[in-house]
């Protein structure tokens, strides 16, 4: 007779000392694993009710600024520094880790209508209502002069800086100025049509191409190198600012009045790439995250949405009781934060992701919270996930003026369709979103 | 990794090369942990047509790839090797007792061979998931628990009231006992914590554990579901059947299965008050219904002495069919497959070999068998009679590795208490028992019905118009043409509403 019966040797299955970790034998049989799908399902039930519950995106405020802030400018390559504007004329430089204002200058009289950093970090020019072009030094914090004033013969509405050459670009009535930072004189004027400019940038990668918005609707685009304006495309309503994607850039959004943002390729500019609505009211300002995945928009109405760039619909809605309508929002370079300059003086801070632990993270809860993204990942089409998921509370004055919207979208679909099924074939053709907002092309 | 390695041994070029790569696996090996077959994502044939989704949905395919193939070269690493019995030339298994067993084995699996002499018999017993302690219930009143490994006693109290069946809870720190009226839930210190009245006459208990449901059927033909971690009563509803006395979980999808007087077989879920499924098993009353723990197998037997083998997943059978010379009236499947049979105060152990049951070990008893059931995780039977409880070797009925992230045997306090929280937080909804447990994976198909009443329900389309003759009331104020005209109004707006579904 050949016998062995089980024994397990209790020296090889428990732990020798109490310092010692505990042994743990893994067996992957799936026969071991009952209820594998629904346990998963569970966890990932779970997880997507602890990220809202942990969703708690607020950081912190910057206080001081005595009028509504009209811009802020993110340093090249300090995390921490910060330049705002306000509408007094006055510019403040804020440490963000510390939460302090480091540095005010009583800048420009009149409105602060942009600040701009020199790629290098050591300046910043600001421009404001008073027709001038300031050059500051960043480092010196007890200066109060500035290092070289111009004054400019036109109204000045933006600005943006060169990546590379020592040269910048002004925009405002009707016209573009491109400046070398030496000279008191622009090198050039870039001219399309009489109405005026309020928003200019420079492309980061394809550095000497230009993208710019205008009053009559459009968005212009210029090769600063010899050319000039490109091409303009007219849209139904305004746009009021537009960023480059960083790592994809031929592309870039603009901000529109008519509540939604817009994704132009600009290799095929005749429709947009796609339409992201969610705003119900006209979106003021807009920027990239350093990854180029996502971008953030503020709005006039009181609320700050992050979409994704490829999704219609926003993924996530910041707002407080307190905050008034966004000027100006900013993503931070290490694409964790979000800062937003609103009408009430308040710069706000905010996490990029709602529910994100800040600080450092030990090894067993990072895994925890990779183990939870990937199964709220594999069961997010779940209608009880996605629900959690996607249900935010939002201030009763965008809720009616959602429900309000939605209301006249369906009033014209239904005309639509009814004038369609009312007339002779093909007269009432099929318009599809991406199309509707855009006049025309010019080249 | 694979194709390398596959290319290496196919590739003449290669095989003169001093390293070949890991190793090939075997292929039933990488069968056993394989998670289907995937999709077909050959770009000819393909109906995703979007480049970017399918790009994607290769990646996944490859990172699940890579995981059951990691899963199948972790088998190396398991320590254990099961147990075995081999008969020597001329003898045959059955021809062994227990003391010669016992006699050829170490000291340490010869002390799992123990006897208890007991006297407020019938007994019935469960073992934990673990199968380290032991719940003794006696008709009489008796009830023991105790770590029969140590035989370290936890607690023994004599209820003074009949006890039909007991059931450890998700934790060998309670534990649930049928008695003559109610069910009440002790500690393992004997404590009673519950007496849960919702639960009258009940028969047979069973513990879910990934549901922390508490399932009972009671003379009545009542089942009853309580979710033990919150104390709610999940549902609770006469099953129509009469006394139930047949009744076991399918540890696979945690459906209850009565065998009742007919001969069938019916699954219960707390979600529908109809059984999800009947099998007409036998043309005879059921004696007694045992489920394999990998829920792959059934087996029934009947009083006509035959017993079924039954496949519960696809609900088809019976696979196998045996005779015996006299009826079972317990049986249990151990974690490797083998089937103990007890007939009288015969307790018979079965064993598969291609297809078929042949008999492996034979043990006889001084009186009828109440119980018999294995231990999981040890090579041990339990058998009980009216007067005793005995524990008898099996060799290679016991999974012989386990994943202590589920089920650890060795654990200390701190890690029961560890797994007592980890449990709780992915407890299953019981909305979630259903035949097939990976149910929730599977894509919402909407029917062609539900296709055209979303259609209909678009907005834009015109409503129909709604033409009716309103009844004719002479009542005054009742009728009049703006009356008629608002009611008009109020079905049309019925007949287009939608209910959206936008929350943001």
């Amino acid at each position: 007779m050949k016998v062995k019966v089980l024994t397990r040797n209790p020296d090889e299955y428990l732990r020798e000392t109490k310092r010692d970790i505990h042994k743990i034998p893994r067996n992957f049989d799936p026969a071991l694993h009952p209820f594998v799908a629904p346990r998963e399902y569970t966890k990932a039930l779970n997880a997507i009710k602890l990220e809202r519950v942990f969703a708690k995106p607020f950081v912190g405020n910057l206080e001081g600024h005595k009028d509504a802030i009209s811009c802020i400018c993110k340093h090249p390559s300090q995390l921490s520094t910060l330049l705002s504007g306000a509408y007094d004329g006055e510019v403040k430089m804020w440490n963000l880790a510390k939460g302090t204002c480091t540095r005010t200058l009583l800048a420009h009289d009149g409105i602060i209508r942009a600040a701009t950093f020199i790629p290098d970090g050591k300046r910043f020019i600001t421009i404001g209502d008073d027709k001038t072009i300031k050059t500051w030094d960043a480092a010196n914090n007890e200066k109060d002069e500035p290092l070289n004033t111009i004054a400019s013969k036109r109204v000045l509405s933006n600005i943006t800086h060169h990546r590379t050459k020592p040269v910048f670009v002004t925009c405002g009535e009707g016209l573009c100025h491109m400046w070398e930072e030496t000279r008191n004189v622009p090198l050039h004027t870039f001219k399309w049509g009489v109405d005026s400019l309020h928003d200019v940038k420079f492309n980061p990668v394809q550095k000497d191409l230009l993208a710019s918005c205008g009053s009559d609707r459009s968005i212009i685009l210029y090769d600063t190198r010899e050319t000039g304006p490109l091409t303009r495309i007219v849209m139904k309503l305004r746009s009021n600012k537009l960023s480059w994607n960083p790592m994809e850039a031929f592309t870039f959004t603009c901000a529109n009045e008519d509540y939604n943002l817009y994704t132009y390729d600009i290799r095929k500019l005749k429709t947009p790439i796609n339409v992201h609505m969610d705003h119900v009211e006209a979106v003021i300002d807009v920027d990239y995250s350093p990854t180029g995945k996502e971008f953030v928009s503020g709005s006039y109405d009181k609320s700050i949405r992050i979409f994704e760039v490829n999704k219609g619909h926003s993924r996530e809605v910041y707002h407080t009781k307190r905050m008034h309508r966004l000027t100006c929002v900013g993503w931070s370079l290490d694409d964790k934060y979000i800062i937003s300059g609103s009408d009430e003086m308040n710069l706000r801070i905010w996490k990029a992701k709602a529910s994100e632990k800040l600080g450092i993270l030990k090894t067993r809860e990072k895994l925890a919270r990779r183990c939870n993204d990937a199964l709220i990942e594999k069961y997010a089409i779940h209608p009880e996930i996605r629900r959690i998921a996607r249900h935010r509370q939002v201030p009763k004055h965008i809720y009616n003026a959602r429900a309000e919207l939605r209301t006249i979208r369906e009033k014209n679909k239904r005309k639509e369709a009814n004038r369609r099924s009312h007339s002779k074939k093909n007269t009432v053709p099929f318009m599809s979103e991406r199309e509707k907002h855009i006049v025309r092309q010019d080249n | 990794m694979k194709k390398s390695a596959n290319k290496n041994y196919r590739g003449k070029k290669l095989i003169d090369k001093k390293f070949l790569g890991k190793a090939p696996i075997d292929k039933q090996v990488l069968a056993k942990y394989s998670k289907g077959p995937g999709l077909d994502l050959k770009r000819k044939r393909n109906v995703i047509k979007n480049k970017v989704v399918r790009k994607k949905l290769q990646q996944k395919e490859k990172i699940i790839e890579k995981q059951v193939e990691a899963s199948a070269r972790a088998e190396l690493l398991l320590t254990e090797e099961h147990g075995y019995l081999e008969a020597d030339e001329g003898e045959t298994t059955t021809e062994y007792r227990q003391k010669q067993l016992t006699d050829n084995v170490d000291i340490t699996s010869a002390a799992k061979q123990f006897k208890l002499d007991l006297q407020f018999g019938p007994y019935c017993f469960r073992y934990t998931r673990n199968g380290r302690h032991l719940l003794l219930g006696g008709k009489q009143g008796h009830v023991a628990a105790f770590d029969w490994v140590t035989k370290k006693l936890a607690c023994e109290i004599n209820v003074m009231e009949s006890v039909h069946d007991v059931t450890w809870l998700h934790l060998e720190t309670m534990f649930a006992v049928a008695q003559k009226d109610w069910v009440y839930i002790y500690d393992n210190q004997g404590i009673e914590l519950h007496c849960l009245k919702r639960m009258n006459g009940v028969t047979r208990l069973e513990f879910l554990p990934y549901h922390f449901l508490l399932a009972s059927g009671s003379k009545d033909g009542h089942m009853a579901w309580l979710d033990v971690s919150i104390g709610k009563l999940v549902a609770r509803y006469n099953s129509n059947l009469g006394r139930i006395s047949v009744m076991t979980q399918n540890p696979s999808n945690a459906v209850l299965c009565v065998g009742d007087s007919k001969g069938i077989v019916s699954m219960w879920s707390p979600n529908s008050t109809k059984p999800l499924a009947k099998m007409l098993c036998h043309h005879q009353s059921i004696l007694t219904c045992a489920i394999h723990p990998h829920g792959t197998y059934m087996a029934t037997s009947c009083v006509d002495k035959s017993v079924k083998i039954w496949d519960v997943r696809q609900l088809t059978g019976p696979v196998s069919h045996m005779h015996l010379c006299s009826p079972a009236h317990r049986m249990s499947y151990s974690q490797r497959g083998l089937l103990a049979l007890s007939m009288g105060n015969v307790v018979e152990v079965f064993r598969e070999t291609s297809g078929d049951f042949k008999p492996y070990l034979r043990h006889k008893t001084a009186r009828n068998v109440g119980c018999v059931k294995f231990c999981p995780y040890e090579d041990v039977l339990g058998i009980s009679t009216a007067n005793e409880f005995s524990s008898l070797l099996v060799p290679g009925s016991a999974e012989a590795n386990y994943d202590a992230h589920e089920i650890n045997p060795f654990q200390t306090k701190h890690q029961r208490r560890e797994a007592e929280v980890k449990a709780l937080l992915e407890k299953i909804q019981p909305e979630l028992i259903t035949l097939d447990s990976t149910e929730i994976l599977e894509v919402d198909v909407p029917t062609y019905k539900e296709k055209m009443e979303s259609k209909k329900k678009l907005l834009y389309i015109k409503p129909k118009s709604i033409n009716f003759e309103p009844r004719r009331t002479k009542a005054k104020g009742k009728g009049g043409t703006a009356k008629v005209i608002k009611t008009k109004k109020i079905l049309k707006d019925l007949s287009r509403r939608v209910r959206d579904f936008h929350i943001f």
